[in-house]
This record gives structure tokens, C-alpha cells and sequence, in this order.
């Protein structure tokens, strides 16, 4: 362990922790020893984990605020539920069934991964982040506006732009499949998730992730974040690597919304909206910015939490409000941070190189 | 320093989540123990016929917070008057309830179910929107509990699951419902629709009456869509239905939006024959709204507060003690869906120590068997398909009033 | 005739949208910060001028100072409690602990003023009508739009000559130099967000007299589009606010009425990418080169 690289280490803790959680709570749910509440999240937990950990390879690793990552999302949930309804009949076995589906969320992700960071790379701050917004909010719409079916001749996709047409208009055969309504969604889809699919693929996402930025390729878009004159003045090709770190989170995000898409039986456009995103960056920031343990903690804790604080009833969002803003405050006061410092001081370092964003 | 801190991290992460199971095991191990007690005799229990009784259990769940919550309060207090009610009989059939928040949201909606279930939930009132319906339709036809949505009206809902029924008219019957009511009594009118698309009530009803209209030979000049994000401005839309020369303006859209709407086109001067749907029920009770505005405004609704007979004067009158509102047709639609559970529990001679799965074998088979009088019909009967028969009704509003039509 | 009255609701709309982003740019001109719970400081407007018109049967311009008043200095209050003790942590935790403010007076306004959405009573009501009733424009989108001339004005003038005004165009060039020449940064700062947050309250007394309902979740589109606006004119110049949101105002009625109301939101969001391709710092923007 000692001659381990320091990075190394923390990214084959990290899998060791993830796979013992997983182990427990899986032998926990066969067991039945679970609620059926926290059994029923397990799946978007690990969904929501693998966001998390995508969104902060743009977010902490890559350096740019994304407010757009739940698009990338709804990219991957909807080409996910046509790809797992198209197939239903000609690939019986579920487990395979559902690789391909976020296999197909992946890609179509990844492709529009490359679409939005095109332009949005050359911006910088702020006015990147609203246009990944905006980009979120363009896909949300343009999602409301799909049709999609299929029957014995294949798929049938069409944009209903004017707000003229309906399903009828595909011209399915009778025995077609209506698959995504417009505003109304994807409705009444198999339901083929699974828990072992969610450790899956927050594994590959950790590996991914972990390979990435402890890989030259992860050096030089960590060195784009701190100083990026610097970085492109000792050669570093700018556009090159950020688009690697863009597009690989779009490309996680996608087959995370694939898995989160089959995981429900209905699923609409307006799920993946502007809130979504954000959720999902305070999972990030709330984890520490590069920290990929930290999001997994984060996700994990903040999809439990308002379910635990169902108790509360008709208070239970405002005292999610109340506990965010104090963790904020509480995490980020000075006085604290200091003294969190002199016990470590190596991580003071850390924090204040995440800190410069 | 990294290791010991990752190690206190992991531990607090454990530590979290254990916490997370204890908080609500409490609760799941007291009523695992009820309903593990309950299954052995479950099994018996199936002939007992006639003999039904004990405290039942019921879920509700609608979006209690968030931009739909008038929607999900509604259900919640229309059930708990219902519940309030029966209990106060003191019959042989006892409720216990309890509503979950859901945002109006699928994901939160599953969750909010299976927390339910922990509680030892027997029977489902709910959800009230229908994208978070249809999610939690396929769970608890997996898991075997019936479920009675209040006011899910998509058919998706119901379709090809036994367990699942409905209070409220479903889209197609709504949209094909209008269509007939204008192409028997304004066959001439030139109609304009102004509909929210990225809304699955809206866009179901709108797709239905499209093609019914068409059917019958009506006259569509415009059609005019808005969004979530668009639902404050309506003077493009509006423009654009006047200058089609529209004189009749279906709205097959929730009563917030149509209120801006009637606003907005009296502020232009334009006046033609606003025509609603059940979701349009409640406009007059909003606070601060002109009724002069609504004036001449048409709707199908089964339900209306203004009602004279004695169930939902009586209803009006519990509901506004109880809360300070006016029930709007939610509520209703939440207090005939108790009414019905009632009366599937007796029919099939349930008793409460029965399980959720058994319960509802024995309802599935005894919801096509009764009739229920309730605030939002007479004779509601249901189709062993999960939709309910009773008739939409058309009115006018008057003096601020719902009146039937000359 | 109708491609003006389209026009004059966008300029109407676009109004109510320059009025919030002026708000949303001063503060993240000083406080460097996205003040996320903008928008919901606008609902709260709304209902406080809605409680003094229904309830307390308040004249509609007292009702206006009174919205003003308490929105001034919940603003001022939120800035204090919330974000004072995070200036010096990094600009993404100051942006969540907004987003918590923005839950957290959501869900207030939940509990108080319940779900059920409120007609608002409009400031003025009634439209002048022109070129012989062909076109009717309504008093409140004159009210608007002037309102909004006047505010604009006023800000500029102030920021320009004023003492106050001089001591936040020093503070957000560069804070520490500025508190070298004696201005407190955080009296400063607070000025700054009491400002904004009265430029709030009038933009949702405003709004939902143009609108007409009031509910809890009134303020959150709008907030976004406004934030949209800032962006677009150039995020921290006060005429560029006003530009953007006139722009989006009119680009999302024109789009509406020509192009798709289904599409209005995508293009406005389209035309804001474009437009920040091209120019990368918003059409006012100015855009400072990074030196090494």
C-alpha cells in the first residue's frame, strides 16, 4: 500500500468502499431487511451517484460551470426507453438488453455532448454556464416535441414543431407501438433496472473518471483548469481537451439517464429541466469540487435525505432548504475551514486549489 | 491523512445511511410485523364474504408543495374529509390515512409509494397527476396493491393493469365529450384551441378533441399552444385566435392558466365563447378573480361547489370549515374515491387484517359490482378495465354561478 | 396592426424582464456572485403588494412602497445571513447557498399564502385605444415600459454621479483596492443587494399586474429569463441589462406569433447562443483579455 501512488489509492479506495457498500446493501435488500422506500431508491441513488461524479469532471476537473448536465441526462433517458422497447422483442435476455440500452444512451449522449461543447467550450465563466442552460432548456423542448413509434417496419420518429400533430400522425400500423407521446412522455415502458446494473455502472463511471484524470490526458485538462495560458503555452491543444472531458461526461450522464429512463414506467421531458441540473451540481459542490468520493457521498445523502425528512410533511422542503444553505455555510465558513486546515494541512491545499475555479 | 480521512468519510456515509434505514424501520418493522401477522390468516380469509370491517390503511399521495400543489392539497383534504366522515359513522369499516408528498414527479411519486407501503399502506388513493400515476400504476401492479387515482385521467394509467381505477373522466372521454356537446349545440362556430403541450392532461384531451372534431365536421380555425415556461403571456395566442376569426375558444387546460387567459382577452376586447373542461372547475373560486370575467364561460365538469343538494353542500361546507377554501373538483374527485374504496372493501367482504395483495385480488373483482353516489355523479359505476361511467356535464357560468345551459 | 401590438407586448414583456436583470447585474457586478433567489424576491413582492391591496385595502401606490420596503430589506437580510459569511469561499458555494435561499422562500410563501394560486388585482387596469380600435394597447405595458425607462435613467445617474454609486463601481473593479481608499466594501454590498431587491418588488408588482396570478413558483421563470437577459446585454453593465431583456421580451413575443409557440422559449435560447458566439462577453459586454 505504501509504494501505491497517492492518487491510485484513493481511486482503488474509493471502488473498495463502493463495492462493500454495495455488497451490504445488496445482501440487505435479498434479505429483505431494506424498507421498500430505501429499496425503491436504490437504483436512482446509483443513477444520481453516476451524474454527480460525470458532472464533476466538467465541473471540478475540467473547470466549467455546466448548468446544463440533466439535458445530457434526457438525451440518454429517452434514446434509453426507445432503444429497450425497440429491442424488447428481439433481444429476450433482460441483462443484455439493458447494456444496450445504456450502451445507446451513451452514444447519443456523447453525440450530443459534441453538438453543445462545440461552441460552448470557447466561451468561459458564466457565459458558458448559462448557454449550457440554455442548451438544457433547447433539449428539454425539443424532447416535448418528439414523437416516437414503432411496428413492424421499423421506427417511427417525428417532431411535432407546430403543435399540429398527435401520435396518429406516425402512421403506425395497428399493431405499432407508441413509445414517446410529446408532452406526455414516455408512458407505460418495461421497467428492466436493476441495483446490480446501478453498481455497474457507477464502476465503469469511477473508472472512467479515474483513468481519465490520472492519465496524461487528465493532467493536461487539470492544468487547463488552473492556468490556461499556461497550459496552452506549453503546448496543450485547449479545444482537444476539453471536448475529451465534455463529451465523456455527456457521455456518462447519458447511459446514468438510460438506466434512470427504464428504471420508471412514464417519464416526461419536464423531469430533465433547469432543476434537475442544479440538483445535480450541489451534489457536486456539496461532495468537493474534483472530489470524486465526495460526490457519491453527496448524491447518495441528498437523494435520501427528503425522504427522510418526510416526517416533517408539509415543512419537509423548507427544512431541506434550511440544511442546505447551513451545510453551505457551515462547510465555507473561514473559522472552521482554518481549523479543519491545521489538522490537515495537505488538504487545505487541495481545497484551495478546487477553490479557484 | 488522506486514508484516515477517507475512512471517517466512508464511516459517516455508513453511518448516514443506516441512519436513513433507522429512521424509517421503526416504523416498517412495526408494520412488517402487522402485515406478516395478517398473511397467515390472508390465506383464510378469502371465503370470508359479507363480514367486512376492521381500520384500513390508505395512501394518498399527490404534490403537497411546488407549482402543482393546489392540486395535490386538494385530494389530500377532499380524502380526509371522506375518511373524517367515516369514521364519525363509526361503521364497521375504519380508515386510517396518510398523504406523501410528491412534487408532482415520478421518481419522488414511486418513493412516496413505497414509503406508503412501509407504513403498512392496505390500500392506494392516488397519485393525482398523471405522469407520477402511471409510474406508480406499474409498481403497485407488480406489487399487488390496489390503486384508485382521484384525478389521473390519462388512459395509460389504467391500460393493461387490472389493479388500477379511476375516480375521473379519462382524456379521450373529456375531449371526445366536448367535441360532441359543441357539434350538437354550436356546429357553426369557428373554433380555436389554446392548449399546454408539454402537459400530458392538456395534450391528451387536445389530441382527442382534434380528432373528434374532425370527425364531426367542426370547424377548427387555430390552434395555439404555451408551456410551463410561457404560461404568463397569451396575448400572441390570443391575437392569433381573433384574427382566425374564432368566436368559440376551447381551453382544455387547469384553471390557473385560464384565468390569465380570460384576463388577458378582456383586457384586449375580445369576447368569444370560452369553452372548459373539468380542469377548468375552480376558476371562480380563486382568490381575487373577477367572476364578471368568467361570465358566459362553458365547461364540462362533473362536480360543481354551487351544487344544491344536500352530499356536497354538506362536503362545501366540512371543506371550507376545515381548511378555509372552496373544494374544487380534486377534492371531490379524492372524497368519491374514499366513497368507493368503502364500498369495494364492503362488497368484497375485506377485513383489515388482511394484506395489501389480498385486498386487492378481492376489490379488483369487486369494483365492477357496485355503484357509488358521490359528489361527482350518481351511479358511478367502473369497467373491469379501471375507467369509471359517469356523465360529464355541461355548464354555463352565470352570475358567477354554474347553471345548466338553455 | 397586429405585428404592433405583438411588438409592443414583446417591448411590454422585455420591460419586466429589464427590470429584474437590472437587479441580477448590479449584484453580480459587486458581489461577483449569480443571486439565484432574485426571482423569488419578486414573488415575494407580488404578494406583499397583493395582501395590502385584497386584505388590508391599501391604495395601489402604497401597496408598491410597501412591497418595495420589505423586499429592501429582506434582500438586505438575506445578504447578511446567507451570503456575507461566505465572501471569501469559492463563487460555486455562494451560488448554492443561493439556490437554497431561492427553496427556502419558495417554500415559505408554500406554507403562508398557500398553493392556490391568487388572481392580483391590477396597479391600473383598462388599454388606450388607437388608429380607431384597431389596435389596444394596455395601460399596465405603458406603465411597464415606462417604469422601466425611469428605472434604467435613475441607475445610471446614480452609478455615475452619486457617491455610493462611484464607491460600487470601485467595488467591482476591484474590492480590495477599493477598501484601500476607505469605501466599506460591505455597506457597499448591502446597498447593492437593497437596490436590486426594490428593483424586484416593482418588476413583480409589474409583472403580475401584466399576468395577472400570483404563485409561489410566480417568480422562478421569469428570474431565469431575466438572468438570460443580463447575459445576453453583458453581464454587470447596467444598459446592456436593459438592452437584453427588451431584446428577449420582443424576440420571444415575435417568435410566439410567427414561428412556433411551442418553440418560444428554444429560440430565445437559440438567438442567445448565437449572439454569445459571436460576441463572447453579451452584446454590451466588455471583454477583458486575460493577462498573465
Amino acid at each position: 500500500m505504501k509504494k501505491m501512488k497517492k492518487s491510485t489509492r484513493t481511486a482503488f479506495l474509493t471502488y473498495l468502499s463502493v463495492i462493500l457498500v454495495f455488497a451490504v446493501m445488496y445482501a440487505l435488500d435479498s434479505a429483505g431487511m431494506l424498507t421498500r422506500s430505501l429499496s425503491g431508491q436504490l437504483v436512482p441513488i446509483c443513477c444520481y451517484m453516476s451524474m454527480a461524479v460525470s458532472l464533476n469532471l466538467t465541473v471540478g476537473i475540467l473547470g466549467e460551470l455546466s448548468l446544463g448536465h440533466a439535458g445530457f441526462m434526457s438525451v440518454g433517458a429517452f434514446s434509453g426507453v426507445i432503444a429497450s422497447m425497440y429491442m424488447k422483442d428481439i433481444i429476450p435476455s433482460v441483462p443484455l438488453r439493458l447494456a444496450l440500452t445504456m450502451i445507446v444512451g451513451a452514444a447519443l449522449a456523447a453525440v450530443a455532448g459534441v453538438i453543445v461543447g462545440a461552441p460552448v467550450l470557447r466561451l468561459r465563466g458564466d457565459y458558458l454556464a448559462i448557454v449550457t442552460l440554455a442548451f438544457g432548456e433547447i433539449i428539454k423542448d425539443l424532447v416535448n416535441c418528439l414523437l416516437v413509434g414503432y411496428d413492424s417496419k421499423g421506427l417511427h420518429i417525428a417532431m411535432n414543431l407546430t403543435g399540429n400533430m398527435s401520435i396518429n400522425d406516425l402512421g403506425l400500423e395497428p399493431t405499432g407501438v407508441a413509445i414517446i407521446k410529446g408532452a406526455q412522455g414516455a408512458t407505460s415502458t418495461l421497467t428492466i433496472a436493476s441495483f446490480t446494473a446501478g453498481f455497474i455502472l457507477v464502476m465503469i463511471t469511477l473508472f472512467v473518471v479515474f483513468n481519465l484524470v490520472n492519465s496524461r490526458a487528465g493532467r493536461a485538462i487539470m492544468a487547463l483548469r488552473d492556468n490556461t495560458i499556461a497550459a496552452e503555452s506549453v503546448g496543450i491543444n485547449i479545444t482537444k481537451y476539453k471536448m475529451m472531458a465534455f463529451v465523456t461526461s455527456s457521455a456518462l450522464a447519458g447511459a446514468a439517464g438510460a438506466l434512470y429512463g427504464v428504471n420508471y414506467s412514464s417519464l416526461q421531458a419536464t423531469k430533465f429541466n433547469f432543476n434537475t441540473s442544479i440538483l445535480i451540481l450541489v451534489f457536486v459542490v456539496l461532495g468537493g469540487l474534483g472530489n470524486l468520493w465526495g460526490s457519491l457521498v453527496a448524491a447518495a445523502a441528498l437523494t435520501i435525505l427528503p425522504e427522510a425528512l418526510r416526517q416533517f410533511s408539509d415543512y419537509r422542503m423548507l427544512v431541506y432548504a434550511i440544511v442546505l444553505i447551513l451545510v453551505m455555510l457551515a462547510t465555507n465558513n473561514p473559522t472552521l475551514k482554518a481549523a479543519l486546515g491545521r489538522l490537515k494541512p495537505s488538504k487545505k491545499q487541495e481545497k484551495e486549489a478546487a477553490g479557484n475555479v | 491523512m488522506k486514508k484516515k480521512f477517507l475512512a471517517l468519510m466512508t464511516a459517516s456515509a455508513l453511518a448516514l445511511s443506516l441512519a436513513a434505514c433507522g429512521g424509517s424501520s421503526s416504523s416498517a418493522a412495526s408494520s412488517s410485523a402487522a402485515s406478516s401477522a395478517p398473511a397467515s390468516s390472508g390465506a383464510t380469509s378469502g371465503a370470508a364474504s359479507g363480514s367486512a370491517g376492521g381500520t384500513f390503511k390508505i395512501g394518498v399521495i399527490g404534490p403537497l408543495t411546488g407549482e402543482n400543489a393546489i392540486y395535490g392539497q386538494a385530494v389530500a383534504n377532499g380524502a380526509q374529509i371522506a375518511v373524517d366522515e367515516i369514521n364519525a359513522e363509526g361503521g364497521a369499516i375504519q380508515f386510517e390515512m396518510k398523504s406523501e408528498d410528491d412534487v408532482a414527479d415520478g421518481e419522488t411519486s414511486v418513493n412516496a409509494y413505497h414509503n406508503l407501503q412501509d407504513w403498512g399502506m392496505q390500500v392506494l388513493v392516488g397519485p393525482t397527476t398523471t405522469g407520477a400515476s402511471t409510474a406508480v400504476a406499474a409498481e403497485a401492479y407488480n406489487d399487488r396493491v390496489f390503486m384508485l387515482t382521484p384525478s389521473a385521467s390519462s388512459t395509460d394509467v389504467v391500460s393493461g393493469k387490472d389493479n388500477v381505477f379511476q375516480v375521473c373522466f379519462t382524456d379521450p372521454n373529456q375531449g371526445i365529450g366536448a367535441a360532441d356537446y359543441m357539434a350538437e349545440n354550436m356546429a357553426d362556430s369557428k373554433i380555436a384551441v389554446i392548449y399546454r403541450n408539454d402537459d400530458a392532461y392538456s395534450q391528451g384531451i387536445h389530441d382527442t378533441f382534434v380528432s373528434e372534431a374532425a370527425a364531426k365536421g367542426l370547424e377548427i380555425v387555430y390552434e395555439g399552444t404555451f408551456t410551463a415556461d410561457t404560461a404568463t403571456d397569451f396575448s400572441v395566442q390570443l391575437t392569433g385566435a381573433q384574427s382566425a376569426g374564432a368566436d368559440t375558444v376551447f381551453l382544455p387546460i387547469y384553471y390557473q392558466p385560464a384565468s390569465v387567459i380570460l384576463n388577458q382577452a378582456n383586457a384586449m376586447g375580445y369576447e368569444p365563447t370560452f369553452f372548459g373542461v373539468d380542469g377548468m372547475d375552480g376558476i371562480l373560486t380563486m382568490e381575487g378573480f373577477d367572476p364578471a370575467l368568467a361570465e358566459g364561460v362553458m365547461l364540462l365538469t362533473p362536480f360543481s361547489a354551487d351544487a344544491t343538494d344536500e352530499l356536497t353542500q354538506n362536503f362545501v361546507a366540512a371543506y371550507q370549515a376545515a381548511y378555509g377554501d372552496i373544494p374544487n373538483q380534486f377534492a371531490a374527485d379524492a372524497y368519491d374515491a374514499v366513497y368507493a374504496v368503502k364500498a369495494a372493501l364492503e362488497a368484497a367482504g375485506c377485513t383489515s387484517d388482511m394484506d395489501a395483495a389480498t385486498i386487492c385480488e378481492a376489490m379488483v373483482a369487486a369494483m365492477p359490482t357496485i355503484s357509488v353516489d358521490g359528489l361527482t355523479g350518481k351511479g358511478m359505476t367502473w369497467a373491469a378495465t379501471g375507467e369509471v361511467s359517469k356523465a360529464p356535464m355541461a355548464v354555463v357560468i352565470k352570475d358567477g354561478v354554474y347553471t345548466l345551459p338553455d | 396592426m397586429e405585428f404592433l401590438s405583438y411588438l409592443i407586448s414583446g417591448i411590454s414583456l422585455g420591460s419586466v424582464y429589464a427590470i429584474i436583470a437590472l437587479g441580477y447585474t448590479m449584484v453580480y457586478g459587486i458581489a461577483k456572485m449569480l443571486n439565484f433567489a432574485h426571482g423569488d424576491i419578486i414573488m415575494v413582492g407580488g404578494y406583499i403588494s397583493f395582501c395590502s391591496i385584497s386584505y388590508l385595502g391599501l391604495p395601489s401606490w402604497v401597496a408598491v412602497l410597501l412591497a418595495t420596503l420589505v423586499c429592501t430589506v429582506l434582500g438586505v437580510v438575506i445578504e447578511a445571513l446567507a451570503y456575507r459569511p461566505l465572501r471569501s469561499a469559492p463563487s460555486l458555494a455562494v451560488l448554492i447557498t443561493a439556490i437554497g435561499v431561492s427553496y427556502f422562500l419558495q417554500n415559505s410563501a408554500l406554507l403562508i399564502w398557500k398553493a392556490a394560486p391568487k388572481v392580483y388585482p391590477p396597479v391600473v387596469s383598462g388599454s388606450l385605444k388607437l388608429m380607431g380600435d384597431q389596435l389596444s394597447i394596455p395601460y399596465v405595458s405603458l406603465l411597464t415600459i415606462v417604469a422601466c425607462l425611469v428605472i434604467m435613467a435613475g441607475l445610471t445617474v446614480f452609478t455615475s454621479k452619486s457617491k455610493m454609486g462611484k464607491a460600487m463601481r470601485a467595488c467591482s473593479e476591484d474590492k480590495g483596492a477599493a477598501q484601500l481608499m476607505g469605501i466599506n466594501v460591505n455597506a457597499t454590498i448591502s446597498v447593492t443587494f437593497a437596490i436590486g431587491s426594490a428593483l424586484a418588488a416593482i418588476a413583480g408588482v409589474l409583472l403580475c399586474s401584466s399576468y395577472g396570478t400570483l404563485m409561489p413558483t410566480t417568480g422562478s421563470m421569469p428570474g431565469i429569463k431575466a438572468f438570460t437577459a443580463a447575459v445576453f446585454g453583458g453581464i454587470g453593465s447596467i444598459p446592456g441589462a436593459f438592452l437584453g431583456g427588451l431584446l428577449l421580451g420582443v424576440i420571444e413575443s415575435l417568435s410566439k406569433a410567427y414561428i412556433s409557440t411551442q418553440l418560444a422559449n428554444t429560440i430565445v435560447f437559440a438567438v442567445l447562443i448565437v449572439v454569445l458566439l459571436v460576441k463572447p462577453a453579451g452584446l454590451l459586454g466588455k471583454y477583458v483579455p486575460e493577462k498573465v
